[in-house]
């Protein structure tokens, strides 16, 4: 794969017709080849004269991506992402949008640090929306200023990294939501059930002697969440969900009107618990006994930890029929010196930005998801739950990816635009290469 | 089978675990241990490992396989080097990778390891060259003690195809349980594991291994009996409590009359005296216990002699 090429959103606009492309668009349904003409920021009629062409035989164009859960180590790690390397490693993975989540250091708990972190990422490779800690220094004790931050751009709350600890000030929390207009977004997990565990509870945890993390663990956090919200009225977003309970407690909330939309990591999808000890089958394939000469590899240590095969098949079918709204990355980078150490004491995450299509689009070829919900997982559906609008229609602002779906490419450390290069799947061929990312009208990533 | 016919066909450079292990290899490591335990005497073999050095980094105290793989390799004629863990830079907070990394480079040519974090030894493997022999991995895996376990069982039936072992205890927590659920099954027995329910439901799924939630079901018609380290403070994490543990499960002569009436008992050790079982049967004639601590080196011999390709 050609290294790339990454402009900013400052750029000037690009005047460009993609021709004979596949449009699919999530929006309105469209699926057809057609020409795309984009001038001064939006989608036109007809591209002036010396617009650049593009030949989009083979490609496919869709709305740019949205990601609704990053962590940029910045300000607190640089060395490990920036404002700048995260934003590349997004445009280059085709986001056009990508959230980033209050645990840095310090910690985005005020106003003017969601105003600083905007400031900051204005002339970069990609929208960068804001996330507020919903409580103050992230410490789960005290209501953060909710008000003050959405005034400050913040588009919604989370003590991501923890769920809020504690029913009472949940409650609090999302009253104080209820007459706002964002989510609190909850990272579902009851650290007292949790207890040390470091890997999903299981025959793999089991056999490896690993302490195993409950699904209980988090499903009795959504149930929770999901009745607080039914009381007060608010907006709640369930982020990474990783067990089937949860999908079901999702699915029967919002057949009786809850507030609650959820996204689910593209590592819940594709890679499962077997990946701990040593299996480097996706979900959707036949399981096989790992290679333990690869087990307990700290790139596979991740919180919530990777799936049983049974509920990533689940999360699939629970993006399919709508239950999950949108694939969102947590996209968390770390250094290697976390990582290669004992797998109970390795950092939790890995990097997603650049993989979460790839993945994706290997669940579409694997015949585990249809094309049209993967785009509309990664765009349209969590665009619309930031309140963003995403649509390749004539007078749209231009906001889009294009790609080749059927070339490959493998991931090195190195070719990474990421600052980190934390995952198990360096080494591996992926289907899907982004071709051109296109923000505000701007091309922000070009390959 | 001689010693030159078992290292033909060797081609393993770790040992991380027995289910990495197929029945015929499991069976080259107890035929070659028995020919060094033979060997010892007469002091045969002993410089086949002249040109390994090996260092002994246990993360965790221990005496018993400290000491095995420390004699077995002087008795191969391999230098060794004792880290002394509990003084050295790891207190300064040097990562495991980078202790890891300087012993190789000081070195040595065979890492026996034992550390609290299960996976530790494969991290060993991907970091450096070294041999890697593991001593105990958190709650993961001990080969070394499920193979001396195994030539004992042998020694003492004759064969495991068809025998059933129960292993009694804190199953749950248990390295020596886990490498020996492997170790056993491979060499054909039938493996019943009994215990309070906190330290045994999670084998249900386990293949070919049975679970017994009281000691009558564990040891019904069973050969061989192993008895496992029950520690307190895990007890009370489970909500095990060890009044009910010993009235229900703690071995004594009477109870043993529930397995087959010549059935042995062994014991990873060290024992504690009275919870897991009672001192006369520690010392009684159904006993193996000193057997298995006495065939520790010679196993730990053949598994480095093989590992280093030099048997």
């Amino acid at each position: 794969m050609s290294p790339g090429v990454f402009g900013r959103l400052t750029d000037a606009p690009a005047s460009l017709l993609l021709a004979g492309v596949r449009v699919i668009d999530p929006s309105d349904g469209t699926d057809a080849i057609r020409d795309l003409a984009i001038h001064e920021g939006r989608f036109v009629d007809h591209a002036p004269a010396d617009a650049e062409r593009v030949d989009g035989h083979g490609l496919i164009a869709a709305p740019g991506f949205c990601d609704l859960h990053v962590h940029l180590r910045d300000p607190g790690d640089p060395a490990t992402e920036t404002v700048e390397t995260g934003a590349r490693a997004a445009a280059k993975g085709g986001f056009t949008t990508i959230c980033a989540m209050p645990n840095t250091d310090p910690p985005a708990d005020r106003p003017e640090l969601v105003t600083a972190l905007r400031e900051r990422a204005a002339e970069t490779a990609c929208r960068i929306r804001a996330i507020g800690a919903a409580t103050l220094g992230r410490r789960g004790e005290r209501v953060a200023d909710l008000d003050g931050m959405i005034g400050a751009g913040s588009i919604g709350f989370s003590d991501d990294g923890s769920a809020i600890p504690t029913d009472d000030l949940a409650r609090s929390i999302l009253s104080v939501l209820a007459n706002l207009s964002v989510p609190l977004i909850e990272h579902a997990e009851d650290a007292a059930l949790a207890g040390a565990g470091v890997m999903r509870a299981g025959p793999n945890a089991s056999r490896l002697g690993l302490v195993g993390w409950p699904p209980e663990a988090e499903w009795t956090i959504v149930e929770r969440d999901l009745a607080l919200a039914e009381e007060t009225g608010a907006r709640l977003h369930l982020t990474h969900l990783s067990t089937a309970p949860s999908v079901k407690a999702v699915r029967i909330a919002k057949a009786r009107g809850v507030n609650v939309t959820c996204d689910v990591a593209p590592h819940h999808l594709a890679l499962t618990d077997a990946w701990v000890a040593g299996s480097r089958r996706f979900a959707w394939e036949q399981p096989e006994d790992g290679d333990l000469r690869i087990a307990y590899d700290g790139a596979c240590r991740v919180n919530p930890p990777l799936a049983s095969r049974e509920d990533a098949l689940t999360l699939l079918a629970g993006l399919a029929d709508g239950t999950i709204d949108a694939i969102a990355t947590d996209h968390a980078p770390h250094p290697l010196e976390r990582k290669l150490v004992p797998f109970e004491e390795a950092a939790a995450g890995l990097i997603g930005l650049e993989t979460a299509f790839s993945l994706g689009l290997a669940a579409v070829a694997g015949g585990a998801l249809e094309l049209p919900i993967l785009l509309a997982a990664l765009s349209t559906r969590p665009a619309a739950i930031i309140g963003e609008s995403r649509s390749l229609a004539i007078g749209a602002q231009a906001d889009l990816v294009v790609f080749n779906p059927t070339a490959t490419w493998r991931m090195y450390a190195d070719s990474l635009a990421s600052a980190s290069s934390n995952t198990p799947l360096l080494g591996r061929e992926l289907p899907g290469v982004v071709r051109l990312t296109v923000a505000e009208g701007r091309v922000t990533y070009r390959s | 089978m001689t010693v030159e016919a078992a290292s033909r066909t060797w081609s393993q450079r770790h040992l991380l675990d027995v289910d990495g292990l197929s029945r015929s290899e499991i069976e080259r490591i107890l035929d070659l241990a028995v020919e060094m335990r033979e060997a010892r005497a007469s002091r045969a073999y002993r410089s086949l490992l002249a040109a390994e050095a090996v260092g002994l980094a246990f993360y965790e105290p221990s005496t018993r396989t400290r000491v095995s793989f420390e004699l077995a390799a002087k008795a191969l004629g391999a230098t060794t080097v004792d880290l002394h863990l509990a003084g050295s830079s790891v207190r300064k907070g040097e990562s495991l990778v980078d202790t890891l990394r300087t012993l190789e480079r000081t070195g040595v040519t065979m890492l026996v390891l034992r550390h609290r974090a299960a996976g530790a030894p494969h991290l060993a493997v991907r970091t450096t060259g070294m041999h890697v022999l593991n001593a105990g991995d958190g709650t993961h895996a001990h080969p070394t003690q499920a193979l001396l376990d195994a030539l004992t069982l042998r020694d003492a039936l004759g064969s495991l195809d068809g025998r059933t072992v129960a292993i009694v205890g804190d199953v749950a927590h248990s390295r020596v349980a886990r490498s020996n659920l492997h170790a056993l099954g491979a060499l054909g027995a039938l493996v019943r594991v009994g215990g309070p329910t906190p330290w045994v439901t999670e084998f249900d799924g386990w293949p070919d291994v049975e679970v017994a939630l009281s000691l009558a079901e564990a040891l019904d018609g069973a050969d061989a009996v192993m008895t496992l380290r029950v520690q307190t403070e895990r007890a009370t994490n489970d909500a095990v409590s060890l009044d009910e543990y010993v009235r229900d499960w703690r071995l004594d002569d009477s109870r043993m009359s529930l397995a087959k009436p010549e059935a042995f008992i062994l014991h990873p050790g060290p024992t504690n005296e009275g919870v897991e079982l009672t001192a006369a049967l520690v010392n009684g004639p159904r006993s193996l216990i000193g057997r298995q601590v006495e065939n520790g080196v010679p196993v730990r011999m053949a598994v480095m002699a093989l590992l280093s390709g030099a048997a």
